[in-house]
Order: C-alpha cells, then structure tokens, then sequence
C-alpha cells in the first residue's frame, strides 16, 4: 500500500479553477461560514454530495452559501478555505433525522449537524471553531 | 495530532495501518496564520471508512471537459508568455490501481506570479493570454497531461518578506468521498520550498517530496516544452474490509 498524496490548502485563488456546479433538488440550503471569532470566511468552497448527485458553491463577503439539492435524509458536505490545510468533512441532517452516524457523536453537539428550516430553506452555518463548532469527521 | 473522538468506533486493524502511514498536515500549524483560527479545536469524530466510501463521487457530467481544457495556452488569441511546460502524471489509488476518467482541474499564477482572481492585489502583470484554469479527466491508464506555462512565486503577507514558492493546485475527485484530494504540486529544486509554511506544514520529509514535480527529460518536447512528472495517489479501499 502505498501512502496517499498529502493535502494542501485550496488557498484564496481557486475560483478560477473550481468553477460553481449548481445542484439540483427541492430544497435551497442557505448558511455561512465563520470563524473561531465568529468572523465570516469569504473565502471558503463548499461541496455537496449525495447520491443523485452534487453541489458546488463558494463563500461570499458575508461567508454566506446556498445550493439547491434533494430532500435526503442527509446531505455529505465538504469544506475548503484558505487556513485550512486538509479539507473539512461534515453531514447536513433534516431536522429528527436519526442514524448509526448521528449516534456516533456527543449528544450535546448533534444540534450543529441539523440544518433548520425558515420559510423556504433550510439554514445550514458552519462554525469551524470554538463556541457551537461543527461536528467534523474523519 | 487529533485525538479520536471518545465516541469514535474501534479501528479495524487495517485502517489503523493506514493511519500511520498518513502524510497529511495537522489543521492547525500556527506558522500558516490563517490556520489559528480556521482549525477546528474539537477532536475529529472517526467514521468506518467504508462510510466514506459508500459515498460515491458526483456526475461528472456536470463540469463539462473539453479536449482544449488540458491546454492552458491556448485559451485565448495569443500564446500566455512564461517557459511552457508539459505537466503530467499518473493517478493511482493507494493499492496501485490506476484511477481512470477522473476529473482532474488544475489553477495557478501566470508566469509573473499573478493570478487571474480579483482578490490578487500583487503588483504582476496579468496575462491577457492566460487564464490559468484547466481541467482534464485521466486516461485508461490513469494519466493526465497539461500544456501550460511555469507560474512565477508570488508574496502573500503570512510573515516578514514571505513568498510562496512556484506551485499548481489540483483538485481530484476518484471514485468516492474518502478519495477526494485537493493539494498543491511544486517544482524540484525551488529555493523557496524550505521556507514555506504551508509547504512545510507536512512534517514527514518523504511526504513534502510527494509535492515535488521532477524534471522529466522524456516528457519534455523538443523545440517545444519542458517536461514535469508528478504522480498522485489517492486514498483506495485499503483500509476497508473486502467488498
């Protein structure tokens, strides 16, 4: 077995190259990104995966996001930003969504796995630090 | 660095063999400041592999490739100025399967230093002849090729006179969730390699050589381009149970 290629940051620059997917699907998910500060991360690319397909979006001055996408039980989702050397795995769940993965993690921080439903979307923030921060796995 | 989360599973013996093979950098690595406050602070929950793999890729239809993709020097009416450079490579999984018809995309500054993106306020010239965006997918044998120009090292303010050393980025997609990678390739013998934080953020030496491009005299066409050889590997199945 030979070791994997190691990871480095998408850096500022990569919206030349990662250009948007748009997903497709019945519900708008809308969130930002935001720092151990509570600062936004304008600068963050956020991928959706699920099984009919994918999203992809990046970060605007607000650290804010949104992509359309199936009602599924969850949505896998993938974050890169500059300041972030490896990227970040996480899973958005419907709200009473309950698995074998949801179970996996504290109780007290399965609130930031849960994407909440206002009017027409779901919001979704990512906190990659301190107070409230997302559950990340590996 | 991370602990497992108290709620992780058990490894299987395998993945833990794999594990300690990684190469990849910590989160947080305070000499790339803008890792101080982007590093989670709780320890990664683990997941059993075969979770991530389950999870298969996205249609790749949806980001459309075109042959002329791979070729970054002919993007617009003249040719981009800097030294052209073949660039390419195989991808293999981490079991030494090749990885075939993956979307390979790849972004960089032009040979000034300077990329295309509004936020680059370096003092460089831009290119009109350069956009310095490609994409290819690999080929049955797990290869990719671009034609492009060598990017220029640019400065970017992270500590007193700091420049990063000449790279690409690339982004790879293989076939599921746990084999997504997005990196950075550099060039042999950048005097600016044993300086860069982020660079040097992986801190086994033979995983920092897995960035470096080689000088590669059977790539480089004549009266043409000079040729760059860089292997990938992406995460495979090992770690997981027999299907």
């Amino acid at each position: 077995m030979t070791h994997p290629t190691p990871s480095q940051t998408v850096g500022p620059f990569f919206g030349v190259g990662l250009a948007p997917v748009e997903g497709e699907g019945d519900i708008r998910v809308e969130g930002r990104v935001l720092d151990g500060a509570g600062e936004p991360v304008q600068d963050a690319l956020i991928e959706a995966w699920h099984a009919d397909g994918f999203a992809r979006c990046r970060t605007d001055d607000e650290g804010a996001f949104h992509f359309e996408a199936p009602r599924a039980p969850f949505l896998n989702v993938t974050v890169f930003a500059r300041g972030l050397l490896r990227h970040l795995g996480t899973r958005m769940y419907l709200p009473g969504a309950e698995d074998e993965v949801m179970a996996l993690v504290d109780p007290a921080r399965r609130h930031t796995l849960i994407a909440q439903p206002d009017g027409d979307v779901h919001r979704f923030d990512i906190r990659l630090q301190g107070p409230d921060e997302t559950v990340f796995f590996a | 660095m991370y602990r497992r989360s108290e709620f992780a599973p058990v490894h299987n013996r395998r993945q833990g063999a794999l594990s300690e093979l990684e190469f990849e950098p910590p989160y947080l690595h305070p000499d790339y400041r803008a890792t101080v406050l982007r590093a989670p602070s709780q320890a990664l929950v683990k997941l059993p592999d075969e979770w991530f793999h389950s999870a298969r890729g996205p249609a790749f239809g949806r980001i459309p490739v075109r042959p002329s993709d791979a070729d970054l020097t002919r993007q617009h009416a003249g040719e981009p100025l800097g030294e052209r450079i073949v660039l390419t490579g195989r991808v293999t999984d981490s079991d030494g399967r090749p990885v075939r018809s993956t979307l390979v995309e790849i972004w960089q500054a032009n040979a000034a230093g300077r990329y295309v993106d509004p936020v680059d306020d370096h003092p460089a010239p831009l290119d009109p002849n350069f956009t310095g965006a490609g994409r290819c997918l690999t080929d049955a044998d797990g290869f990719y090729r671009f034609l492009t120009v060598k990017p220029g090292a640019y400065p970017w303010r992270n500590h007193d006179n700091a420049w990063r050393p000449a790279h690409v980025h690339f982004s790879l997609f293989g076939p599921s969730l746990s084999s997504r990678l997005v990196t950075q390739m550099y060039f042999a013998g950048d005097p600016l390699l044993p300086l860069d934080p982020i660079f040097n953020s992986i801190g086994d030496p033979r995983g920092r050589r897995r960035l470096i491009a080689r000088f590669d005299l059977e790539t480089t066409e004549p009266e043409w381009a000079l040729g760059y050889r860089w292997d990938i590997v992406l995460r495979g199945r090992s770690a997981t149970p027999a299907e």
